[in-house]
């Protein structure tokens, strides 16, 4: 008769796939997951209380500091939200140049979720690729505001810095570009058998867990249901542009993989309308007062970034610092659900299912 | 910093000339920037302008122009600039809001169902989109969200914000939920006392809410009945207090 016993591994916080300091109580009988229990907090910085303490402007260096692979769409929901309290009006060529950037920025973020995940399924050279890819686009970042991760590009109103001359020709130049990569991408790893068997029918899980579980972004679209802000509740210009929104069939991780690349296709492709609509002149900053005093009352904003469901929740009592400030991050939300999707998986499944939820956990702990 | 105070004068430039109100507006909005003159907060800021640049051209422009010919010239404007935009979003909202019959009809099903005063308040947020907005107390919060997640016609089935308030004077619960169903959208605002903040969980009926009433008892304090598992989330297992509740003391305030 073999013994057999529950043992606890413990996983991170400081591990290379736990993408960040996260730390997993996993309990297993065997190779089995019996048990999975997250443990966060690690990376708490306390970003809504500062925010108490801080002028509007002054806390859009902090959202860039929450899920650094997408400052933009964070920077976006916070400036959204206090323009949307104020009234205020944005030039046209500032919510161009927004929408140009948080797109660029989403592609960026699914190269980095794609370069890492084929490492922790265990493939090196798409990594290397993605990385070559996102560079370009970091360059097009330190060009336009001169910093590579930390933007805090955009204002109350506005942006900080126009497109120098020539940068909206070089990001038409990128998009097409990057059109002829994802053709690369899908030959170097969509078919390719280690990935399918590693992928296919794991960490699968229904609409109505998805549901109620709070997910947003490609993690409940992989399930069929048709949610994107940019298309349900329109923001800024979104709904000048043409796009489409990627859902899965099945799932599974392998669907959530072909999600995020077909979700850079969309990105590219509302980039390239909006390269082509570019207005010629005009202001990158609207009106407005030179000490931000925002109206008294409550707003809750939510975006689409890269990893779900960005919202702003702002509580102003007149001054010029909210009164309380929240932030609903979409890897928090997301995250929630990796216990239920552990138990009873192989202990070889973990990563990949971690993986495929993509978190930020600068993000999850704020 | 001076490229970016350059900036801002520039825009204060262009706002000037960009304000041509009725002079009855502009009679009011002076004696208010006058009232708001004592008790504003950066006084070094507002006197920026004047000192740095004094070929500023004086409001001329504006009809409020002889008083302010005198010595404080830039004072009143700057106490009366953020108030434009207040008014205006005052003078808006007169035309009743394109979803206040949808508040009207939740309204009447939960009078059938819960009775007279189990909804304490109910509003259009205008700010923003328009959300239909319930204000409970926390005595009848789970009675109707067991309502809004279960009645046919409400289908509340996803949760997207749950974020705890600090209102020195009480507390509240703001909750925002939108049902794949129907396509509408709610918010409710449970108050809670502040010195025994409770209100009653509902991560069995959301199960987004488990880690987000974690998050609100751990930075708010506010206990959440009934709740499996109700410990601290971001902070350590031994901290003391709850940093987001506005009278907090921080161990050490030097940092």
């Amino acid at each position: 008769m073999l013994r057999t016993e529950e043992m606890l591994l413990n996983v991170g916080p400081q591990h290379p796939s736990t993408h960040g300091v996260l730390r997993l109580i996993v309990k297993i009988d065997g190779e089995m997951i019996v048990d999975a229990e997250p443990v966060i907090g690690y990376l708490h910085r306390g970003t809504e209380k500062l925010a108490e303490d801080l002028n509007y402007t002054q806390i859009i260096p902090y959202t860039d500091r929450m899920d650094y692979l997408s400052a933009m769409t964070n920077n976006y929901a916070i400036v959204h939200a206090t323009e949307q309290l104020m009234g205020l009006e944005i030039p046209e060529r500032a919510e161009y140049l927004r929408v140009i950037v948080m797109e660029l920025n989403r592609i960026a973020s699914h190269l980095v979720w794609m370069g890492t995940y084929l490492l922790d399924v265990g493939a090196m050279s798409p990594f290397l690729y993605a990385f070559r890819d996102r560079e370009e686009i970091l360059n097009l970042f330190n060009e336009l505001c001169g910093a590579r991760i930390t933007y805090n590009y955009m204002r109350v109103g506005g942006v900080k810095w126009d497109a120098p001359p020539g940068w909206i020709e070089k990001v038409g130049t990128f998009v097409e570009y990057m059109k002829k990569q994802m053709r690369d991408y899908h030959a170097l790893i969509t078919g390719n058998e280690i990935f399918i068997s590693r992928t296919k029918g794991v960490g699968v899980y229904s609409k109505e867990l998805a549901i109620q579980y709070g997910l947003s972004g490609a993690n409940l679209r992989v399930t069929g249901i048709d949610w994107d802000l940019r298309k349900k509740q329109p923001y800024s210009i979104y709904s000048r542009f043409e796009f489409d929104v990627p859902t899965g069939k099945t799932g599974d991780l392998y669907d959530k993989y072909l999600c995020r690349m077909n979700e850079v296709v969309e990105s590219l492709k509302i980039i390239e309308q909006a390269v082509n609509q570019f207005p010629e002149g005009g202001s990158i900053m609207g009106k407005v007062p030179r000490v931000l005093r925002v109206p008294e009352g409550e707003i809750y904003v939510g975006i689409e970034s890269p990893r779900g469901e960005l919202g702003c929740h702002i509580v102003s009592k007149g001054k010029d610092k909210p009164w309380r400030l929240k932030f609903r991050r979409p890897s928090f939300y997301n995250l929630q659900i990796l216990p239920v999707l552990l138990k009873g998986e192989n202990i070889s499944n973990l990563v990949a299912i971690l993986g495929g939820i993509d978190i930020v956990l600068g993000e999850v702990d704020c | 910093m001076s490229h970016e105070e350059q900036n801002e004068k520039e825009l204060l430039k262009e706002e000037k000339e960009l304000q041509p109100e009725p002079s009855a507006d502009a009679k009011t909005e002076k004696k208010e920037g006058e009232e708001n003159n004592p008790v504003k907060a950066e006084p070094g800021e507002s006197d920026a302008p004047v000192t740095a640049k004094p070929g500023l051209p004086p409001k001329s422009s504006v009809p409020r122009a002889p008083r302010a010919a005198g010595a404080g010239k830039a004072r009143p404007a700057a106490g009366a600039r953020p108030r434009p935009a207040a008014k205006k979003a005052e003078k808006k909202p007169e035309e009743p809001s394109p979803l206040q019959p949808q508040l009207d009809r939740f309204l009447r099903l939960l009078k059938d169902r819960l009775g007279e005063g189990a909804v304490k308040e109910a509003y259009i947020n205008r700010a923003g989109s328009h959300i239909p907005t319930l204000v409970v107390d926390k005595e009848h919060w789970l009675s109707l969200a067991q309502l809004l997640k279960e009645e046919e016609s409400f289908q509340f089935d996803y949760l997207r914000l749950l974020s705890g308030v600090d209102y020195e004077t009480h507390m509240e619960v703001v909750y925002q939920f939108y049902s794949f169903a129907h396509g509408h959208q709610i918010a409710v605002r449970v108050k809670t006392g502040r010195d025994e903040a409770k209100v009653p969980s509902v991560s069995h009926l959301w199960k987004a809410a488990d880690w987000n009433e974690r998050e609100a008892y751990d930075l708010l304090g506010i206990h959440f009945e009934n709740h499996p598992n109700l410990r601290r989330i971001l902070m350590p297992d031994d901290w003391v207090g709850h940093p987001l509740r506005k009278d907090y003391e921080p161990l050490d305030k030097e940092v």
